[in-house]
């Protein structure tokens, strides 16, 4: 049931992992366990199973299982300025959609807000799912020795170590009204006056959302492509097809799932965004996740609530509407 | 495919070089402006160099605490650290072998990974702020009036901060375990056993010395992950902030580069971290090759 999972599922460990030369052969062996006293033995071995695996269990289910009930609960709960109150509403929802059917056909903030989200996140996924794309068939094909490749590896994971503020923050003095570009464009004559749209806009939102996350494209499509068979490229090669046609045909089709699981990643983050679209939009830009952000300021907890919710039910239509394009299991 | 690069090869070679630029260059920026002179701003050119703005950081001037913020983010990094690599081995050995429950806790880790961060975020603040509406009416219905007086709020940065830093690191360290196990001879195991060597034993002495590089790479993703979190942070991390909320929250008001010095300063850490994390795991796969046993050897 795990093995898809195990075998295929994009640790971002792997440049670790690469390192370790102790790596020999898969053990599929199963452990034979001695059929005369196997019950007991079986209780035992259950028991030592969930003895190691309760603990994370035990975080999972106090820090991220039962928030996401009192989340969907608490959406449905009545609030006022300061607390929220115990009883069935759908305030949270009516409030969030106010003016959505009574504006037609002019769009209601959240719409508008949601589209946005949504205009951001396909322009940051297109985006860098071609540079991610690139730079793993680059590390996958081009670059033949394992320790290149290890080198190259780590030089792409190192800045996922760092913070992402300071990776945000990086960008004022480039493209500040007094940055870099703007003085090399001034300067050189292409414009007359600064570019005021390089900082603390769509733009820049873009650019740090693809700076940030390109990582998350790259390991699990270098994944997939780590694990082609390269008697396939040489067959196709020897067969005569062009570069291009090896490709499309079969470089491209055997790292779907990586692409998939990437754009997963890429899709979940900026949906759910509010740092960097705070920090690179100058705090002026709505997104879904700005909206929670705010409600939550503004202490009305079942409106936030109710807005997670909604939140939660469109990624996970993006989600499995991506798993249905590429049935990941079965590919991998 | 012959010896001869193809041309696609130096084109390709190009774009990589252009994408590590575009991810080294804006932070080398931000590290060489932070040595700005006294007089200098944001922005280049660099008017003189100086320390002045490192000065600021550490006397505090102007800026929040940052020093506590400093400790508090470097207290719970360490903490999420051992929990996790202790917590991801643990149930990584669990792994391998199916038990009831294998999948759930797998879908569990997969689902906390790629959850909004500001969804999980809320659900721990509404989880403990309902527990401190509890404490606050009904402690003392139970004669556990003591709890709620002088009560505030259970959240903080042991308790729900840590709990949504882990949300956070645990599916890397679970993912991390399945790709070393995945890799992993277990016929080294069973010769153990075979030899008489008790579970523990086995563990201590054959599996956990060839993990361990990875082991360490666990903690590195632990420490480092945690050091930078903000997003889950935010609203569950209660009255005190870590490093990278105070730095979030400069990013509005602060306009002379002393913010780009915090910024240098806390790379630095990561960097430190980073850096001997690798050399860790590098002298212990040289130990391992110089001392490991043959097994495997020419079995490849």
């Amino acid at each position: 049931m795990l093995s898809w999972a195990r075998q295929t599922f994009p640790a971002p460990s792997i440049r670790i992992d690469r390192f370790s030369p102790v790596a020999v052969t898969i053990d599929n062996s199963p452990d034979t366990i001695a059929p005369a006293d196997s019950g007991l033995r079986r209780l035992a071995m259950r028991s030592i199973a969930w003895l190691q695996a309760g603990p994370m269990m035990l975080v999972f289910a106090l820090f991220f299982l039962l928030p996401l009930v009192l989340v969907v609960i608490v959406s449905v709960w009545d609030y006022n300025e300061y607390e929220m109150i115990p009883a069935l509403s759908f305030r949270g929802y009516t409030d969030t959609f106010e003016g959505c059917v009574a504006n037609l056909p002019e769009l209601c903030t959240i719409l508008k807000t949601y589209l946005k989200t949504l205009k951001l996140c396909l322009l940051t996924w297109g985006l860098t799912l071609l540079i991610g794309f690139w730079v793993a068939y680059f590390l996958a094909f081009h670059v033949r020795s394992k320790t290149w490749q290890i080198v190259l590896s780590l030089l792409c994971t190192i800045p996922f170590w760092t913070s992402n503020v300071i990776r945000m923050i990086a960008w004022i003095p480039l493209l500040g009204r007094n940055g870099l570009v703007n003085q090399g464009l001034v300067g050189a004559g292409f414009v007359n006056k600064p570019i005021e749209w390089l900082l603390f806009s769509e733009f820049s939102v873009v650019l740090a959302l693809v700076h940030l996350f390109t990582f998350f494209m790259v390991v699990p499509i270098f994944n997939s492509m780590i694990r082609i068979d390269k008697r396939l490229i040489e067959a196709a090669y020897d067969a005569g097809a062009s570069g291009w046609q090896t490709l499309v045909n079969i470089v491209i089709p055997l790292s779907k799932p990586g692409i998939v699981i990437g754009s997963i990643f890429v899709i979940t983050i900026v949906m759910g965004d509010f740092v960097t679209i705070g920090v690179m939009g100058g705090q002026q830009i709505a997104s879904a996740g700005k909206i929670i952000e705010a409600r939550l300021s503004a202490l009305q907890f079942p409106a936030a609530a109710a807005n997670a919710v909604i939140l939660l039910g469109i990624t996970i239509i993006i989600i499995s509407a991506l798993t249905r394009i590429v049935d990941v299991r079965k590919e991998l | 495919m012959g010896d001869k690069r193809p041309r696609s090869f130096y084109i390709l070679a190009l774009f990589f070089t252009a994408y590590v630029l575009f991810l080294y260059g804006p932070m080398i920026a931000i590290y060489i402006l932070s040595f700005q002179g006294p007089d200098g701003g944001l922005t280049f050119p660099m008017n003189g160099v100086s320390l002045t703005w490192f000065g600021k950081v550490f006397s505090g001037g102007g800026i929040v605490d940052i020093g506590a913020a400093f400790k508090r983010s470097l207290a719970l990094g360490l903490v999420v650290m051992v929990i996790t690599v202790v917590l991801s081995v643990a149930a990584g050995m669990a792994f391998r072998k199916p038990f009831r429950g294998a999948s759930v806790l797998f879908y569990t880790a997969i689902a906390s990974l790629i959850m909004p961060s500001i969804i999980t975020s809320l659900g721990i603040a509404l989880e403990f702020r309902l527990i401190d509406d509890f404490i606050n009416k009904h402690a003392a219905d139970y004669g556990l009036g003591w709890l709620a007086e002088g009560h505030t709020t259970a959240m903080g940065l042991f308790t729900s901060g840590l709990g949504a830093h882990l949300t956070w690191t645990l599916p890397f360290g679970l993912l991390i375990m399945f790709a070393i196990f995945n890799r992993f001879d277990g016929r080294l195991e069973e010769a153990a056993r075979d030899l008489g060597a008790t579970p523990w034993q086995t563990f201590r002495h054959v599996v956990l010395p060839i993990i361990l590089p990875s082991v360490v790479g666990i903690g590195l993703f632990g420490f480092t992950l945690s050091w930078d979190e903000l997003a889950r942070s935010s609203q569950a991390i209660g009255s005190v902030n870590t490093l990278p909320l105070e730095l979030q929250g400069l990013t509005t008001t602060v306009t002379k580069p002393d913010i780009y010095a915090l910024g240098t300063l806390t790379s630095a850490v990561s960097f430190v971290v980073i850096f001997a994390a690798l050399s860790v795991i590098l002298v212990l796969q040289a130990r391992q090759r110089r001392q490991g046993s043959d097994a495997g050897k020419g079995m490849v």
